[in-house]
């Protein structure tokens, strides 16, 4: 039980913290002008250049093994359900980090799609 | 206001595809997983791990789909927030629940209906507001 219980921790942390890191360094690259291959192909190699873009890609390597092995040892219907509090802490780091303004509406829908996902992989 | 429309289009492309690569890429390392078996926690066992993982063809398969979404993913974070995309990107879940029941005939329990239900109502409350809130944003809007 303690190991599931510290590779859920890794699972959503690791991924929330790389995943914020991951929007900072897009934020920092700027959108492509255009959803063109060639303009995709320059936004990417952009981005690989960012420094935050490589902050995040051990964070979420961190937790796709964490899923992997929590796959592993328990079926997908709890390991989803219990990563689902994912959107929460991300929503949290949106706000407190990236400064994002989340409306009561948008707490709402991140809170009913968070137990919404919970009751979908319960069955 | 074409602008907002424009930008609210291509954030939903962005986020469809998402969702359809998210999916199916998840599906892939389920499998891929089943076939390697149960990992145990020693350092042999997770070194066996790690060659199987690596020599396994539907994870690399589902790897492929997974990068897929990565750059879909972090194409839409480079004009949208995060709060906005994450909770969006759900959307594959009640997604999948349609899809078992149009084409697989499978039944679908009232628990998950209502899961699928809260779903797509927090996803339309969240595509309600503004895809991008930030400073840096307004300044490219203006």
């Amino acid at each position: 039980m303690i190991r599931v219980t510290v590779f859920l921790f890794l699972l959503i942390v690791g991924s929330t913290a790389g995943e914020i890191a991951m929007t900072l360094g897009m934020k920092a690259t700027g959108e492509p002008e255009r959803l063109r291959p060639v303009e995709l192909l320059r936004f990417l190699r952009k981005a690989l250049c960012n420094g935050w873009f490589w902050a995040g890609i051990p964070l979420m390597a961190l937790s796709f093994y964490a899923l992997l092995l929590l796959l592993s040892w328990k079926p997908i219907s709890f390991v989803i359900p219990a990563s689902a509090l994912s959107y929460v802490v991300g929503t949290f780091g949106a706000k407190y980090i990236l400064g994002e303004q989340v409306s009561i509406a948008r707490w709402t829908g991140v809170v009913l799609v968070c137990v919404g996902v919970a009751l979908v992989a319960l069955g | 206001m074409a602008t907002e429309g424009r930008l609210r289009a291509k954030t939903l492309v962005m986020v469809c595809l998402m969702v359809l690569c998210a999916n199916v890429g998840d599906l892939m390392l389920k499998r891929g997983m089943l076939e390697i078996g149960a990992v145990q926690l020693s350092a042999g066992a997770l070194a066996h791990a790690f060659r199987m993982t690596i020599t396994n063809g539907t994870l690399w398969l589902g790897i492929l789909f997974l990068w897929g979404f990565m750059v879909s993913y972090m194409t839409v974070l480079s004009w949208a927030d995060y709060s906005y995309v994450m909770p969006a990107g759900a959307f594959g879940y009640a997604l999948l629940s349609f899809l078992a029941v149009l084409f697989l005939h499978e039944a679908v329990s009232p628990r998950r209906w209502i899961g699928v239900a809260l779903i797509c109502v927090g996803v339309l409350l969240v595509g309600q507001t503004k895809p991008r809130t930030t400073e840096a944003a307004r300044e490219a809007l203006a």
